[in-house]
């Protein structure tokens, strides 16, 4: 329904977004891996001084079994108070819940009672797939035509993976996006620069390459995504393609800039095949096209095989996997997850092409179980994950799991699910907050949050 | 001129002022591509441009108005013209957020153009003219008034006027009031647009 003045979480620059009031809500995805209870949404209190704070307070379960949520988002955001497709009036009002493995797409309404959302449609997976040709729905981005969703594999389960196209208001598919995908068949991540009119999209792999975990012919072989495709937002044409090398497997995550001037952004790949190192790396505008540079590379660490799952042992090393990265508003600070050896690591980004590593915490990793102030049984699993950064900076939370099947193959005894936040330091420098420890519920596993009102991979913005 | 014979002209303005302060008509890409580039001369370049899409947009649906004024009933132009307005805005209603977006922060000149003849067309800016065109069609024709000079005339003064609020208020925040005030001020233009097209049709069409 439209509104006589704008949503008042949508804000025209990452600058005003860094005056947001402080969140008191986190959303967050809970899977159960054993397929057995329903997947739901969970609704954390994180506002300070709460009688209920560091809680779970609210849970919504989906009406089926084995979704796999995962990454989902919100209707509306920022990007519609853009000059060339504004829609200022839409309310951020409904999340976009994805089940990455049954392809079933839920919207949840936030409005009436923030910590009880309501499931008010259920895109069904033949519906998607029959509309949008597309199925294993990922990313879910607000933009500039509606919602942009990022999903793995065509209606077949194959190739090509690709983007779809969902009416922010109705939640009727539109379509595919690609007029023209040119050589891209993989899909994994999407995002964009509004000031360059540029899409970016990355690549994990096929269901088959890992819905039963990965594959260690496939990850070894150098067949997992190790490409970036840039596309021209609003012609939808592929026009540039960048290889980081069959070595540099699983490119994923998307941070491009948040300040639309600003033509860079960071990506993470997960794991090199020549020493088990994880690395970020740099796309910038050069001359007429764009370019990459290794920025980071984080070594695996030596480890007593003892301690390592069958399919480390023979390395005698912990890689330090790192599966998510986030960008600060400012674009300033860069915070990645080493989901293998248990590292949060916090890199002042301001020169994107010197990273300087400003704080690092240690929690949970699959040798060191490092554990929390606030823990229990002092030998945590699991290892930094999903990372969301408040829009202030201040605040970062991150859980620990990373897909059902995956889990297990890194973690063998299983994930015990875990939430934590972190202070940031406005100059530097990170503290876990000790009164701020989930203890997930044992059915489930916690994947990727959302912040109430918005947060720094959520929004995108026009003005600078 | 009497003040009956002013009335037209002084809508055609009027409604220039009340397009020029939308948004969604151009100041705001305006105001979006100085800051991008840094520039106030990137402001005053994106008005020109923004004023001809507008322009060539309002002025085919003139044209072609007066153009059938000529030929047909008057009568029936307006029923048709009222039963137009009053579905554009039941569409702009139901499906105005829905828009392929075809431009973007990299636009030059006339993508510019083509971008605001778009939003202009799509947004039924020509159509809410349609009532000051009618009583044109019907006065007396005398010398050098013929149906496409009288078109022009009213592109004209309602582009100049819009022209005129778009770089004003392009200029004033691109200068000194900045972005900030959208969040509060960028009042719902489209809920008034969309009365303002079904009004227009309802009177056009009790008219008839």
């Amino acid at each position: 329904m439209a509104t006589w003045t704008p949503d008042p979480t949508f804000y025209p620059s990452p600058r005003m977004a860094m005056q947001a009031p402080v969140e008191t809500l986190a959303y967050v995805a809970s899977f159960d891996p054993a397929r057995r209870v329903p997947d739901a949404i969970t609704v954390v209190d994180v506002a300070p001084g709460s009688a209920t704070y560091s809680q779970v307070v609210g849970t919504v379960a989906m009406p089926n079994v084995g979704d796999e949520l995962h990454h989902f988002g919100w209707n509306a955001c920022s990007a519609c108070l853009c000059p060339n497709a504004p829609h200022p009036h839409s309310e951020r009002r409904y999340l976009v819940v994805p089940g990455l493995r049954s392809s079933r797409i839920h919207i949840l309404d936030v409005k009436a009672d923030p910590r009880r959302p309501e499931i008010v449609r259920v895109l069904e997976p033949h519906e998607v797939a029959e509309r949008s040709n597309y199925t294993r729905a990922h990313t879910i981005h607000c933009g500039p035509e509606g919602i942009y969703v990022a999903a793995l594999a065509n209606a077949q389960g194959e190739a090509p993976g690709g983007v779809f196209l969902m009416d922010h208001e109705t939640f009727d598919i539109r379509g595919q996006w690609e007029i023209d995908r040119g050589p891209q068949r993989l899909a994994y991540d999407v995002w964009w620069h509004l000031g360059h009119d540029t899409m970016v999209t990355s690549e994990w792999g096929l269901p088959a390459s890992f819905e039963n975990g990965l594959v260690p012919e496939i990850l070894l072989g150098g067949q997992y995504g190790h490409k970036l495709h840039f596309w021209d937002l609003h012609t939808r044409k592929h026009k540039q393609e960048i290889d980081f090398g069959a070595e540099n497997q699983l490119v994923f995550e998307l941070r491009p800039a948040h300040d639309p001037t600003k033509a860079y952004g960071f990506v993470n790949s997960v794991i090199s095949l020549k020493d088990l190192s994880a690395s970020i790396w740099t796309w910038y505008r050069e001359g007429g096209s764009w370019a990459v540079r290794k920025v980071i590379e984080i070594p695996a660490e030596p480890a007593d095989p003892a301690l390592l799952p069958d399919m480390l042992k023979g390395f005698g090393a912990v890689p330090p996997l790192v599966t998510d990265i986030d960008l600060s508003m400012d674009d300033r600070f860069l915070y990645v997850s080493c989901w293998g050896t248990g590292d949060l690591r916090q890199y002042d980004v301001s020169d994107p092409f010197a990273p300087k590593l400003t704080g690092t915490v240690r929690i949970g990793g699959i040798a060191s179980r490092a554990t929390h102030p606030k823990a229990q049984n002092g030998k945590l699993n699991g290892g930094p994950q999903m990372v969301e950064i408040s829009r202030d900076g201040k605040r970062v939370y991150f859980t620990n799991s990373l897909y059902g099947a995956i889990d297990e193959q890194f973690y063998p005894e299983g994930i015990d699910g875990w939430m934590v936040k972190l202070d940031a330091k406005p100059e530097g420098g990170i503290a876990f907050d000790p009164d701020f420890f989930i203890e997930w519920p044992k059915t489930h596993r916690p994947h990727q949050i959302r912040l109430e009102g918005g947060d720094c991979s959520s929004d995108s913005y026009c003005y600078p | 001129m009497t003040v009956q014979g002013a009335w037209p002209w002084l809508t055609f303005a009027g409604l220039g002022l009340f397009h020029g302060l939308n948004p969604a008509m151009g100041w705001l890409f305006a105001v979006a591509l100085g800051l991008h580039r840094r520039s106030r001369r990137a402001v005053l370049l994106a008005l020109a441009p923004v004023a001809a899409g507008h322009a060539l947009s309002v002025w085919l649906v003139a044209a072609s108005v007066l153009a059938m004024g000529a030929v047909i009933d008057m009568a029936a132009v307006r029923f048709a013209a009222g039963a137009i307005l009053v579905l554009w805005a039941g569409y702009h209603w139901t499906y105005g957020h829905r828009h392929r977006v075809r431009v973007g922060m990299t636009v030059g000149v006339l993508g510019l153009a083509l971008w605001s003849f778009l939003m202009a067309t799509a947004h039924g800016a020509g159509l809410m003219l349609v009532p000051a065109f009618v009583p044109l069609c019907t006065g007396t024709p005398t010398l050098g008034q013929g149906p496409l000079l009288l078109s022009l005339r009213a592109v004209a003064v309602h582009t100049v006027t819009m022209l005129t609020v778009t770089g004003l208020v392009a200029l004033v925040v691109h200068e000194w009031v900045g972005l900030a005030f959208l969040r509060r001020g960028w009042i719902n233009f489209d809920l008034l647009w969309t009365g303002a097209l079904a009004a227009t049709g309802l009177a056009l069409i009790v008219t008839a």
